[in-house]
């Protein structure tokens, strides 16, 4: 604690890191492009220099508060190095505004604007660099980069993975994937909260509107559009509607005035994820199988398991996402009941995530290649359309959702809030386990901002923990002291993105992202409060549904149209490593050094291999490669031999391949 | 190790993951560890980027990015002669470009590559190599050149040629 004076007035600070912190507190918006609260500090931009007494020019996020600090943020010196620091900036920088998906929320665009720049006096850069478009969620353009390095740490801090870092040095700089490999090519989990930090329009989220409009204007589709929770709360703020309040019923009016045929609630299909997943949880705890159960409703956390955790692949819950389930029953009995064909309809989603863009393509939600989603709008996009359409979203009469899919319970709503699901599981759990009326739903030691939250709750007498994360590091740091045995639970639900859905990357830009995020958090469980009905179970419309369609949670049907089963992927595309020379050999040997097989010991299971193949004369006989992840790796080491495929292979299983080479050099010699 | 022993005895992997032993997996091993990639095959391939990166717990995006910071590696496979034609002003003016032009069709070196498809040669420009009184210069491996022609190129590379094929 202490004070300081700033630009001529005294200032109090309390616990503040850095200087930076207590000149906003101050109300002054001191500019800055390489600072987040929730990251580490680079200091690299300069912009946020300012002047301390005796000791000249520093950075503020860099310098810690010191009681009786005298400062100045506003100096000739001050704006002049500031000013040549962002005509640097734009002499690297492709100036193409007016075609930018960020134009009006470019951080670049708003400093220029604010300090009066009004001439670049260096020159352009002459090489314009390749614009990566291989994503399914992201597009990345590094001619608009300003290497302010937010991307790398958002990426490497918050989701622990790591995908994008500098590379090269000086005038060459950049920020790239690893072997400046286009970013659907590696580990990227397409969660989109670098896109979410970058001050530019160097990393965006992938618009689909054009192909909205399209299916919109054929007249022979049948446009079915799906509102997830967590759009409600947050869109206002393109429109000045602030403070996480719902406009559910103007996006209806909207989307309807837009052109969609039917508007309907994700929530709806959220309150179907919670009975099927509480159901199977219940199986699960009670046999003691697969716990703990680890939710799937975030695409993110499912590639992220995907390509770290392996071994962890039963435990996540086979249930579809709510997104996936609503595309599946639309497509599967919405169609059948109205008679439409399944290629006449076209389902739309609108969702606070980008990674639901990758979950919509994926092949599990397929059925004749014909896709249960078909396109995936983020609430950016939506508001974007919005505007296109001439709308004035504020204004708008509201309107209800379309039944039978518009009907959803409090439970379904807070699935978009960071410990949501959780809460809807145990409100119906406690039901079912109890067999008694549970009157207290609220479950307040689920909720909150902290990024674990482990929890223990009693129902009916038995203890069930439950671990509740946001962030993909925080859960892979939960998932090691899983592996070290330091700590277990019975049901973990990850979120990738801090705050849940509401802080998604689809979201409307925010500069000030936590303060926003908890406000639309508790916008939601405002509309939790609002509603007659707080449970799942208690959804009048889903019992119909499941009465004529499904019979019951878990049912064979339930299982086909609402369940899925997810394999390992490999992180990275790459070409394997040749372990001998002898590339025109008949038999093809892959053994592979993925990080899975080989933290199971797999190089050294080659090395047994080669000179088991040595000594018994078939070297020349052999290609032998160390291959990068052949997607099966819970079954690891894993060993391909041409294309048959070998699991668990340990060192006494060297004959039996021995012995493959064997009758595969008999077979070809006869 | 050398690089007979290489092929003989032990797979790259082999040698590799010895070589990952020997230093550890902390972050600081990298570069150690790198510099032994790069002196035995000459550059950092990318594959074998990967499994550094696998084995020592890093993203590859990081390993990546240390492997293109130092001038001292390289990404791109070179050549067993690395010859590269000054183009400082000095030897600009006096004609340097004529040289690396008739240097690259010489080795037959097409769209924009710097080492030839045998991996005999590679082919870079530098900006000065401060033997300016010298100029045009051009340095293969570590024997310096000096005033050197179209023609001198030429001869220059028909004697090395003769040389590795009197080894073949
Ligand atoms: S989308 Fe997420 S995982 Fe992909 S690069 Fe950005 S922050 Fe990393
Ligand atoms: S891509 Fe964006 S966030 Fe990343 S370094 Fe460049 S400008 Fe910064
Ligand atoms: S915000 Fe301080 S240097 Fe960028």
């Amino acid at each position: 604690m202490g004070s300081m004076i700033i630009d001529g007035k005294t200032v109090e600070f309390n616990g503040e890191t850095n200087i930076l912190q207590v000149i906003r507190k101050a109300g002054i918006d001191l500019p800055t492009f390489c600072y987040h609260s929730e990251l580490s500090v680079y200091g690299a931009c300069r912009m946020c220099i300012v002047e301390v007494d005796g000791r000249g020019i520093n950075a503020s996020c860099h310098t810690p508060p010191e009681e009786g600090m005298t400062i100045k943020t506003n100096t000739m010196e001050l704006r002049k190095i500031r000013r040549n620091a962002l005509e640097l900036l734009l002499a690297n920088h492709n100036r193409e505004c007016t075609t930018c998906e960020r134009n009006s929320t470019c951080k670049l665009q708003d400093l220029a604007q604010r300090f009066g720049v009004r001439d670049v006096r260096f020159g352009e850069r002459d090489v314009k660099a390749p614009i990566d478009t291989s994503s399914p969620a992201l597009v990345r353009d590094p001619n608009k980069c300003i290497l302010c390095g937010d991307c790398v740490r958002m990426c490497k801090e918050v989701q622990g993975i790591g995908v994008l870092d500098f590379a090269n040095r000086g005038s060459k700089m950049v920020v790239t994937p690893a072997f400046n490999k286009s970013i659907g090519d590696v580990d990227c989990v397409n969660c989109g909260q670098c896109a979410a930090v970058c001050p530019t329009g160097a990393l965006v989220v992938k618009s689909h509107v054009d192909k909205a409009w399209e299916a919109i204007y054929d007249q022979k589709t049948t446009v079915v559009v799906q509102v997830a929770p967590a759009v409600r709360v947050a869109i206002g703020e393109e429109f000045g509607i602030t403070g996480g309040r719902s406009t559910i019923g103007q996006i209806a009016t909207a989307l309807r005035q837009i052109g969609a045929d039917k508007v309907f609630d994700t929530s709806f299909a959220a309150d179907l994820t919670v009975l099927e997943e509480s159901r199977e949880f219940i199986e699960r705890f009670s046999e003691k199988k697969n716990i703990p159960q680890f939710t799937s409703c975030c695409p993110a956390w499912v590639k992220f398991v995907e390509q770290y955790y392996p071994d962890y692949m039963d435990h996540l819950s086979s249930c579809r996402s709510p997104q996936q389930m609503f595309g599946s029953i639309v497509k599967r009995y919405y169609a059948r009941e109205t008679g439409i064909a399944r290629e006449d309809m076209f389902v739309i989603s609108v969702m606070p995530c980008t990674a639901k863009k990758f979950e919509a393509e994926r092949d599990e939600f397929k059925i004749d290649n014909n896709p249960d989603v078909d396109l995936v709008l983020t609430t950016q996009e939506l508001a974007r359309m919005i505007k296109e359409a001439g709308i004035d979203f504020a204004e708008l009469e509201p309107t209800s959702m379309d039944m039978p899919f518009g009907f959803a319970t409090g439970a379904g709503i807070i699935f978009g809030v960071t410990g949501g699901v959780s809460e809807a599981v145990l409100r119906q759990a406690h039901e079912v386990i109890s067999k008694k009326e549970l009157t207290n739903v609220v479950f307040k030691e689920v909720r909150g901002q902290a990024g674990v939250r482990a929890v223990e709750t009693q129902i009916d007498g038995i203890t069930v923990r439950l671990a509740i994360v946001h962030g993909l590091a925080n859960a892979g740091r939960l998932l090691e002291q899983m592996k070290a045995g330091e700590v277990s639970y019975d049901l973990v639900e990850v979120m990738a993105c801090p705050g849940g859905c509401v802080g998604g990357a689809g979201q409307p830009i925010s500069f000030s992202a936590s303060e926003i995020r908890s406000e639309r958090g508790k916008g939601l469980y405002r509309e939790d409060q609002l509603q007659q009905l707080h449970k799942a179970q208690q959804n009048p419309m889903l019992n119909d549904f499941y009465q004529k369609w499904l019979q019951s949670p878990g049912s064979a049907e339930a299982h086909e149209a609402l369940h899925t089963h997810y394999g390992s992927r490999r992180r990275i595309d790459g070409e394997a490593i040749s372990v001998n020379e002898f590339d025109s050999a008949p038999i093809e040997i892959q053994v592979c050094v993925g990080t899975s097989c080989y933290l199971k010991g797999s190089v050294n299971l080659l090395k047994l291999l080669t000179k088991k193949i040595k000594d018994e004369g078939y070297e020349e006989q052999v290609k032998l490669r160390a291959a990068f992840c052949c997607q099966q790796c819970a079954g690891g080491p894993m060993v391909i031999i041409d294309d048959k495929v070998i699991g668990k292979v340990s060192g006494d299983r060297i004959n039996e391949i021995v012995q493959l080479i064997k009758d595969k050099l008999r077979v070809s010699a006869s | 190790m050398t690089q007979a022993a290489l092929s003989n005895e032990v797979s790259v992997l082999d040698w590799l993951s010895s070589v990952i032993e020997q230093h550890g997996t902390k972050p600081s091993s990298l570069i150690p560890i790198l510099q032994e990639v790069q002196k035995q095959h000459r550059y950092l391939p990318e594959e074998l980027l990967t499994y550094i990166a696998t084995a020592m717990n890093l993203s590859p995006a990081t390993v990546y990015g240390v492997a293109t910071f130092y001038a001292q590696f390289s990404l791109a496979p070179k050549g067993k002669y690395i010859i590269k034609v000054c183009d400082g002003t000095a030897c600009h003016v006096r004609k340097a470009m004529p040289v690396y032009e008739a240097l690259r069709k010489r080795v037959r070196l097409v769209d924009g590559k710097s080492t030839t498809d045998n991996k005999r040669y590679t082919v870079e420009t530098v900006s000065c190599l401060g033997a300016c009184g010298l100029a045009p210069v051009v340095t293969i491996n570590d024997r310096v050149y000096g005033q050197v022609t179209p023609d001198a190129i030429c001869l220059i590379i028909d004697e090395l040629e003769k040389e590795e094929g009197d080894q073949a």
